[in-house]
């Protein structure tokens, strides 16, 4: 059967309303894309709890910096690329280096933004966002786990960084699904590999899986979905159980999830392992689909790169 | 305080600058020395409502430095004010020291924010400024910027911000001393007729010469009257003011003092007391 498919900014917006009522102190802002990134939920019902702060990247970040600082819990959202590139040095300096309570919220991620092509496309925003002492980073897998995700870097003092896609994507977890941040979630148990995925690229490992397992392959599926503080203990244990590692992400293979994996592994348990991702290259204009294609993010690369792995390890 | 305390005042913190940077081997003279009088003004001339013994206490007013390179002067002020002991001033850009080369909000008491990469104050002031009328609270925030930094453009993303949602609880300060690290101001990026500039993006704009403490304090006190509007302060200042040798010479932007050259600018700072 079908999943239902539901862009992941829709469950952003609906997080932001829950917010709203909840949190006397919140602030929604945006750089004038607030129709795109469904911050314009919250203009539409609290307009007093928002706040467009215009084409100005910069600014927003360094005014959300101050509304911190004199209390607020602003929750400050734009496309990932300019906001984690163009606003980079204003995040490290101001945001992570006081410790400020600032949520940044990073839309359109990935490949998948399609037509618009490579300039709103981000696939650097995991690496420059994880580098940043201080700051937690979350990539969740669909429009539930934003929801959820968000709700949760509300309760997370300091600062945090949520990225999620434009596209109607398949809801991979549950209404009732668990979301701890930092805590990985296995969406299927396997004996032979393990694939580390998170965004979109979890239903395209759960599909990969299926094929896999005609062929007598196992592949247990983990969803990481905090970048950063990486759950290595949960990590380690599949790493062990399996002995052979994949990775997939939206984002350029070198510096994201897969890089942070690989850190952690390369020197505690070194194993086979591959990461799939953009490869050193920007995107182009395109359907969503024929971009994830073309740039190896489906459940066929995955399911190559199963196989080349096994092989690699001699099976 | 009156007029000659204020001057004695202005004094100590120039000695303190020296003093500082001299037993740090590497600092910013210049920029600091320029803006001595608009900080004594607003920390011992009664405008700013703060309390040393509560650094964050919810009612004080808020002081944001935009150039953070000019760290000297103010701990000096914040020691002499009481916020941390005298003392630790020699400790100035030494490991372990509560006083970083460029100011770190959670090692300082008396800091409401970090600073030093350049062009980010005035946006933070902002954010601050907007919670305030939030919670309909009556804090002030000024905000000190570099005339330098004015060439950073989120600056007039941050000037467009506060006139837009008419932050007049805002005070701006621009330390206008016309020299940059590299050379003079007007010959590297020429900011053009400041006052004009500011005036045309709505705020209201006050012109003063940013070494004479009356006009320093009348300005803060005519910015807390103004309705509707940010106010900024457009300080005419001398870089390197009351050190003959440092004054208008970019090459004191960001240099220590020898022994000789510390002695010098000590007795020339303490000769004017006589």
């Amino acid at each position: 059967m079908e999943k239902e498919k539901i862009p992941m900014r829709d469950g952003y917006g609906r997080a932001l309303l829950k917010l709203a009522e909840e949190k006397k102190n919140l602030i929604v802002m945006d750089a004038d894309v607030a129709k795109s990134t469904r911050t314009v939920w919250i203009r539409e019902q609290y307009p007093e709890k928002f706040i467009d702060m215009g084409i100005a990247e910069q600014d927003m970040v360094g005014t959300a910096a101050g509304l911190a600082l004199g209390g607020m819990l602003p929750f400050a959202t734009t496309y990932g690329v300019f906001l984690a590139g163009r606003a980079w040095d204003q995040i490290r300096t101001t945001i992570c280096y006081n410790h400020l309570n600032v949520k940044l919220a990073g839309a359109h991620a990935g490949i998948s933004v399609g037509a618009d092509g490579a300039t709103h496309q981000s696939l650097e925003d995991v690496a420059l966002m994880r580098v940043l002492p201080d700051m937690t980073v979350v990539v969740p897998c669909d429009a539930y786990e934003t929801e959820k995700a968000t709700l949760a870097i509300a309760e997370q003092e300091g600062p945090c960084f949520i990225r999620f896609g434009r596209e109607a994507v398949p809801v991979v977890t549950k209404k009732e699904s668990p979301f701890i941040l930092g805590k990985a979630n296995i969406m299927r148990e396997g004996k032979d590999i393990v694939l580390f995925a998170n965004g979109a690229m979890v239903q395209e490992g759960l599909n990969a899986a299926e094929s896999l397992e005609k062929e007598g392959i196992d592949l247990m599926v983990v969803n990481v979905h905090t970048v950063k503080p990486l759950d290595t203990e949960a990590i380690l244990e599949a790493t062990k159980k399996t002995g052979c590692v994949l990775t997939a992400e939206e984002h350029q293979a070198a510096g994201g999830m897969g890089s942070a994996i690989a850190e952690f592994l390369v020197q505690n348990y070194p194993v086979p392992m591959k990461i799939i991702g953009v490869e050193d290259s920007f995107g182009e204009s395109g359907k969503p689909e024929e971009l994830m294609e073309k740039y190896g993010l489906t459940s066929e690369q995955i399911y190559k790169e199963a196989r080349n792995l096994l092989k690699k390890r001699g099976e | 305080m009156n007029r000659d305390e204020l001057e004695e005042v202005c004094r100590i913190v120039r000695t303190d600058i020296i003093e500082m940077i001299y037993h740090a081997g590497s600092g910013h003279p210049g920029g600091s020395l320029s803006a001595v009088e608009l900080l004594a003004g607003l920390y011992f001339g009664g405008i700013l409502k703060i309390d040393p013994k509560n650094p964050k206490w919810e009612e004080r007013d808020y002081f944001i430095l935009s150039k953070g390179h000019v760290a000297p002067v103010l701990y000096s002020v914040l020691a002499r004010k009481g916020f941390f002991p005298v003392e630790e001033l020699k400790t100035l850009r030494k490991m372990g020291s509560i006083l970083q080369g460029h100011p770190h909000m959670s090692r300082t008491p008396g800091l409401d924010c970090s600073g030093g990469s350049l062009g980010q104050g005035l946006s933070i002031a902002n954010g601050i400024a907007l919670s305030c009328k939030m919670q309909k609270k009556g804090n002030r925030i000024y905000c000190l910027m570099g005339d330098g930094e004015l060439q950073e453009g989120q600056i007039w993303e941050a000037v467009m911000t506060a006139a837009q949602h008419r932050l007049d609880n805002l005070c701006a300060i621009v330390d206008y001393n016309h020299i940059q690290l590299d050379g003079n101001l007007e010959e590297i990026k020429n900011l053009g007729d400041l006052t004009e500039k500011w005036a045309d993006f709505g705020w209201n704009v006050l012109e003063i010469n940013g070494h004479d403490i009356g006009e320093v304090l009348l300005a803060y006190q005519s910015a807390q009257m103004q309705k509707e509007k940010p106010t900024v302060i457009i300080a005419n200042t001398v870089k390197g003011k009351g050190v003959s040798f440092m004054e208008n010479d970019c090459n004191w932007h960001g240099n220590a003092p020898d022994n000789e050259q510390y002695k010098r600018a000590v007795s020339e700072i303490r000769r004017e007391e006589v």
